[in-house]
């Protein structure tokens, strides 16, 4: 008991001893604004305590986003690959970085991730926070092929920075974790919210006979079986966030999340995509292998292909698939499309001006 | 600054009771306490690890051979009822996932007086329960819930392998799905529902300060008793399957949960 009063002393002065006089800068708060269905229905967004949301961090977060000068060159800026026109991905099958170099994946659209509750980023998950995986894309050779101390030297001389740096956390000195905060922060405010089906179920927008159909086509275990992994109508998100093989190849190249874990029953696993904004958003998988719908449809429907690591939610493997009819089929292409959101490609607040 | 001021006000009237805290330490009077419980799963009594999924095979009652993939379950509603039949209950909920090794270990939302008390728990959520909505569960394993289509509420379990199918040459590999939720037909209109949750009795347990209390859950007993589970006849499309359900909850009624060690 001793101890426990001595303790309690000490704290007690320890606080009182603290003074007042180092008055912490605090940008303007902008909190993000939360759709009330996903208020209702989900967990709050993933926002660190070291990085809230501001007014000042957003608008300088969306500067550098839109500012080619994060890359060695100078022509590249996130939002070459990150088109808000196409629900912040490209239409490209592999990126090509700044030097003109190739990729080996499909740039991922981008919104709703402050929903990413596991926060692993990429299609491997090898980044474990929002503010981690943006060091990354700097620095990578066939992307921005830059390095982090030619970016503050560049945002130190540049006429502007320092003054929105300032602005957003009340000091002048620019380095890649203020970066990666701000852009995470502008990030965050893309929500995508108001596709057809959102205005289904909000204000009971009818959906078409072939949307409702589709949509009972992706919930039916003896046929689409879509919703194990791509989420319902319950939820606003349409992914797990998880980590899948769905059965394209027998053979990896790619060993997806197998190659960050070590685990090789981790091999050929990939990030579930949201199936928001397909419409704005092809091509599709994580090597960008399908076109259009038709093509992501009739893998599911005849194109599965057995591997050791295929999920065991993938149904009638050894035939392929479930066989939809040519009528189930564009049934669910139907339903699919209601998810796609063009406010969200047309917001003014997203754009760069 | 006026909070700042607020927040030593509260740090110091936290220091405050944090000594009264200590003082009560000294002159011991019946407590109140929280036991916490742990999840364990085995195979007939061999532990299941996480480096058992995917990779271990296990024999079923029928002689199938499978591996595990998956094991995620919800528990609810455990209950401790004492001498006099007075009961205690949270009534909230834990999701197990034991590859994951997320929800191994629980603490009720509850102080019990230290004593002797008959332990119960829920697998899955009865009606009442599931006719709620809950912000976790919807964002918990790519959304823990049942789509209205297939009766709502929530799973209970999601269970998930590959079993070998020998009748095939070669053999070959199937994927089943032993998901479990309230049995529902949605061939009629409106969905016939029943509830297929289960309730367990632990038995007498005593319980004091610190108790932690392991329930095993024995994953063969599932395909075991009393209805002997055949994977080739039922190994997918189970959840719009009410008949199954009902099995499936028969089987977890009977033998799948028992009481583990009890430690102080
Ligand atoms: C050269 C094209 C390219 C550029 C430039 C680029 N990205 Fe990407 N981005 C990609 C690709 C490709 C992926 C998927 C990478 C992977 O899985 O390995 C990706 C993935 C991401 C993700 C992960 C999304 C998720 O849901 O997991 C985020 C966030 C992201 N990029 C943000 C940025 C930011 C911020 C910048 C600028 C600092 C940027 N990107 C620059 C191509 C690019
Ligand atoms: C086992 C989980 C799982 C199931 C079930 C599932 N998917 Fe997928 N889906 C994935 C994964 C993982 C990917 C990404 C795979 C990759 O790129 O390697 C994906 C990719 C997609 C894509 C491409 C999206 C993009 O942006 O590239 C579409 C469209 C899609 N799935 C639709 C469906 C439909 C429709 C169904 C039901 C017929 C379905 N999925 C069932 C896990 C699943």
């Amino acid at each position: 008991m001793k101890k426990c009063l001595v303790i309690g002393v000490v704290l007690t002065a320890l606080w009182s001893c603290q003074s007042d006089d180092a008055p912490a800068y605090t940008a303007t708060p902008m909190p993000l604004d939360i759709p009330a269905f996903f208020a209702s229905s989900i967990l709050p967004p993933v926002i660190p305590l070291d990085n809230p949301q501001s007014v000042e961090g957003v608008a300088l977060g969306k500067k550098l986003f839109y500012d080619p000068i994060l890359s060695a060159n100078g022509t590249q800026a996130c939002a070459d690959c990150h088109l808000p026109s196409n629900s912040f991905t490209d239409n490209r099958q592999y990126s090509i970085g700044s030097e003109g170099d190739v990729g080996t994946r499909n740039s991922m659209p981008l919104f709703n991730i402050a929903w990413n509750f596991e926060q692993r980023f990429f299609w491997d998950g090898a980044e474990a926070t929002l503010e981690n995986q943006i060091f990354e894309p700097v620095v990578n050779p066939t992307e921005m092929n830059n390095t982090w101390r030619n970016v503050t030297e560049s945002l130190d001389a540049s006429p502007i920075y320092p003054e929105l740096f300032s602005a957003a956390f009340g000091t002048t000195k620019i380095d890649s974790v203020g970066v990666s905060k701000a852009i995470a922060q502008f990030l965050r405010t893309l929500i995508s919210s108001n596709a057809k089906f959102d205005r289904h179920l909000t204000d009971q927008v009818p959906l078409t006979p072939e949307e409702q159909r589709g949509l009972a086509i992706f919930l039916d275990e003896s046929r689409g079986d879509c919703f194990h992994c791509h989420g319902n109508p319950n939820t606003p998100l349409w992914t797990d966030n998880r980590f899948h093989n769905n059965g394209l190849d027998e053979f990896f190249t790619d060993r997806g999340l197998g190659a960050v874990t070590g685990d090789p029953r981790d091999d050929g696993l990939f990030k579930t995509p949201s199936l928001r904004n397909l419409a704005f958003t092809a091509p599709y998988m994580h090597d960008g292998r399908f076109n259009t719908l038709e093509e992501v449809i009739d893998h599911y429907s005849e194109g599965l292909v057995y591997s050791e690591t295929i999920s065991p939610l993938m149904k009638n493997v050894a035939t392929g698939g479930v066989h939809l009819s040519p009528e189930e089929k564009s049934d669910l292409k139907a339903f699919l499309l209601s998810l796609s959101d063009q406010s969200f490609i047309e917001n003014p607040v997203f754009q760069n001006n | 600054m006026n909070i700042s001021v607020l927040t030593r006000v509260s740090i110091f009237s936290l220091s405050l009771l944090f000594l009264s805290a200590c003082q009560d330490d000294d002159d011991r009077v019946a407590q109140e306490v929280t036991p916490e419980f742990i999840w364990t799963q085995n195979w007939d009594g061999a532990p299941l690890a996480n480096a058992d999924f995917d990779v271990t095979p296990l024999t079923n009652a029928n002689g199938e051979t499978l591996t595990l993939s998956k094991l995620v379950y919800l528990i609810s509603d455990i209950t401790f009822t004492n001498a006099q039949g007075e009961s205690f209950s949270a009534g909230d909920y834990n999701l197990v996932d034991a590859r994951e090794g997320l929800g191994l270990s629980f603490s009720p939302d509850v102080l019990i007086p230290e004593g002797i008390y008959t332990v119960a728990f829920r697998f899955g959520f009865d009606d009442e329960d599931n006719a709620l909505d809950y912000a976790f569960l919807n964002s918990a394993d790519g959304g823990w819930n049942v789509p209205a289509m297939l009766g709502g509420g929530y799973h209970f379990m999601r269970m998930e392998g590959k079993y070998i199918n020998t009748q095939t040459i070669p053999e070959s590999e199937v994927n089943f799905q032993y998901h479990t939720i309230r049995a529902a037909d949605p061939s009629t209109t409106p969905v016939t529902l029943q509830d297929t949750s289960f309730l367990v009795n632990l038995g007498q347990v005593t319980i004091d300060e610190n108790t932690t209390i392991e329930v095993k859950m024995n994953v063969a007993e599932w395909f075991k008793n009393p209805n002997t589970w055949n994977l080739y006849e039922l190994y997918t499309m189970l959840m719009p399957n009410f008949d199954a359900q009902v099995l499936m909850s028969q089987n977890g009624a009977n033998g799948v949960f028992s009481l583990g060690t009890v430690t102080d």
